[in-house]
């Protein structure tokens, strides 16, 4: 095979700094591939769609005549089964998002794409916080198209609901996807996608406020309505569902706004980001005491 | 040796300088006091068996974890200390594939550019004159799946060179690959290195990819035994040939793996 040869040497240039347009045209990148990927990848955007699908048209119809749901906030009227659990399977969908993208991190690691990114010359906690949005981003879309079904299923939030719903998506998508960032550089074994469900995906939602009110939790089980109380979860479908009915969090007796939901996301997100950053330092974290990406588990 | 003109920086340092690297994991010792120099404008072979620490070494090198002990400079930047100097000026090739298969040519190279900071108009600018170096510049728009694995190589390599580094290393690059992509694959490289001027690390545990003037760096069990041009090193084994030569030094028997 026959090279061209070009005309200027390519070394010997000095390699421009970085700059703000150099982390910009970095950030667009990563964001934009992952988009790209998620757009080529069409099973998956099917996939990612059926299966809160699944929950609403079939568990939430055949649920709807056992469970009644009260009133309770954000909601001022009764509401069926299906209009509650639709933020938790909204928060579903960020969480499948979040572990397959991390997943997919794993799978990286070990065929390299991984590798090609931390390569590059900007600092390693903004590759991994740009590609964590790059992954939020897709979740977004995800969760519009949910919604969209959602609505001729006569699920209908209020009309300022579809925009305030996107901030409380993006926080709670972060939160998990820096979770599962964090988990993907810890364990190993998570390649196999059945011990991330069980481990992972179905603890965190039922043991939430996703499918059945928390006071009715207390009821069943004092326990486990503890447990749903330090599950990050439960606070992600609490804001998206406040949000989706244009709240921040519900009212308190003396009329002040809760913003606890608000603020036990964003602590949760600041935590596992410190995490995952951590376990990606090059000389600190976990993956140079463990041999590394690219390592055979041994 | 050949040593490429007009740089920017004062002195004109070696691509590639590594000295006195150990790296264990656990108690197992994978580096022992590594050192070695990959001049600009020289093709160095980097030849060992399967585990002789040539992954760790590259890993060491790409900063995917740090040097614990002694340094490694990319065209005279400490990695550990200035890691962003020292891989903006890095190009590398890694074993595994690491292209979108779902994704176009163009696409992936658009990728990579952004992940070297470079704005969208240069990038394709620089992604058609990469894809011209390795001759695939007419299938710029097609997905990467539809390539063979010598055409994906050659990919990887435009890739390494969209940021123009003045390094570059490439990891068992032909590995799985026909005879015929195997040869284009070297070819390219070895023009990369006379016409541009570019210093390589070629990792590989084929002998046969060694060309009589090279320079070859021998890896064994985590320690260089040997470095400098080939002819030195048929005098310093006693024997005619680089695989003797090979197998004299490291005290190997069996052929299958140094074939």
């Amino acid at each position: 095979m026959n090279t061209v040869e070009v005309g200027r040497p390519m070394v010997d240039q000095a390699p421009r700094g970085l700059g703000f347009f150099a982390y910009l045209a970095c950030f667009r990148g990563i964001v934009w591939r992952e988009v790209l990927r998620f757009l080529h990848q069409r099973e998956r955007f099917f996939s990612a769609l059926v299966r809160p699908l699944v929950w609403l048209f079939i568990f939430a119809a055949g649920f709807r005549q056992v469970l009644g749901v009260s009133i309770i906030p954000p909601y001022q009227t009764y509401v069926l089964y299906e209009t509650f659990i639709t933020p938790g399977l909204i928060a579903m969908i960020l969480l499948f998002n979040a572990m397959q993208s991390s997943l997919s991190m794993v799978y990286d690691r070990e065929t390299g794409a991984m590798r090609t990114l931390l390569v590059s010359p900007f600092p390693r906690s903004f590759l991994l916080l740009s590609k964590l949005i790059g992954s939020v981003a897709v979740a977004l879309l995800q969760a519009y198209a949910f919604l969209a079904v959602c609505y001729f299923w006569e699920i209908e939030p209020p009309f300022i609901g579809y925009f305030t719903v996107a901030p409380a998506i993006i926080l709670a998508g972060l939160m998990l996807g820096a979770m599962a960032l964090f988990i993907s550089s810890v364990i190993r074994q998570l390649e196999n996608f059945a011990g991330v469900m069980n481990f992972v995906i179905f603890p965190m939602f039922f043991a939430s406020s996703a499918l059945y009110p928390l006071w009715r939790i207390r009821e069943s089980s004092p326990l486990l309505y503890e447990i749903c109380k330090v599950n990050p979860f439960t606070y992600a479908v609490e804001l998206i569902r406040f949000a989706l009915y244009g709240q921040v969090g519900p009212r308190l007796s003396d009329g002040s706004l809760d913003l606890t939901n608000l603020y036990v996301v964003i602590g949760y997100t600041v935590f596992f980001l410190g995490a995952a950053v951590y376990a990606y330092n090059p000389s600190k974290g976990l993956i140079a005491r463990r041999g590394g990406p690219g390592a055979k588990a041994s | 040796m050949s040593i490429a003109s007009t740089s920017s920086e004062t002195p004109s340092p070696d691509a590639l300088v590594v000295s006195n690297v150990s790296h264990s994991f656990g108690d197992k010792r994978v580096l022992d006091n590594v050192s070695l120099t990959v001049p600009r404008g020289a093709f160095s072979v980097l030849l060992g068996l399967n585990g002789a620490g040539k992954s760790t070494l590259f890993a060491l090198v790409t900063r995917l974890y740090d040097n614990v002990t002694g340094e490694i400079r990319i065209l005279g930047r400490d990695v550990r200390r200035t890691p962003g100097a020292a891989l903006q000026r890095l190009g590398v090739v890694f074993q595994s594939r690491t292209l979108d298969s779902d994704l176009s040519l163009q696409q992936n190279l658009l990728y990579h550019a952004a992940l070297h900071g470079l704005g969208r108009r240069e990038a394709k600018t620089r992604a058609q004159e990469s894809l011209e170096i390795v001759g695939l510049s007419d299938r710029a728009h097609e997905k990467v799946r539809n390539l063979s694995g010598g055409q994906a190589r050659r990919v990887e390599i435009a890739r390494s060179l969209l940021h123009r580094p003045g390094c570059l290393l490439l990891d068992e690059p032909t590995v799985g690959l026909d005879i015929g992509s195997r040869e284009s694959v070297i070819q390219i490289v070895r023009e990369l290195v006379s016409r541009q001027g570019l210093g390589v690390l070629w990792a590989t545990h084929l002998i046969d990819e060694i060309a009589p003037d090279d320079r070859v760096i021998v890896l064994h069990k985590g320690q260089v035994l040997f470095t400098g041009h080939v002819p030195e090193l048929l005098k310093a084994a006693g024997t005619t040939n680089a695989r003797d030569a090979f197998r004299v030094l490291t005290g190997t028997q069996s052929e299958e793996d140094a074939a």
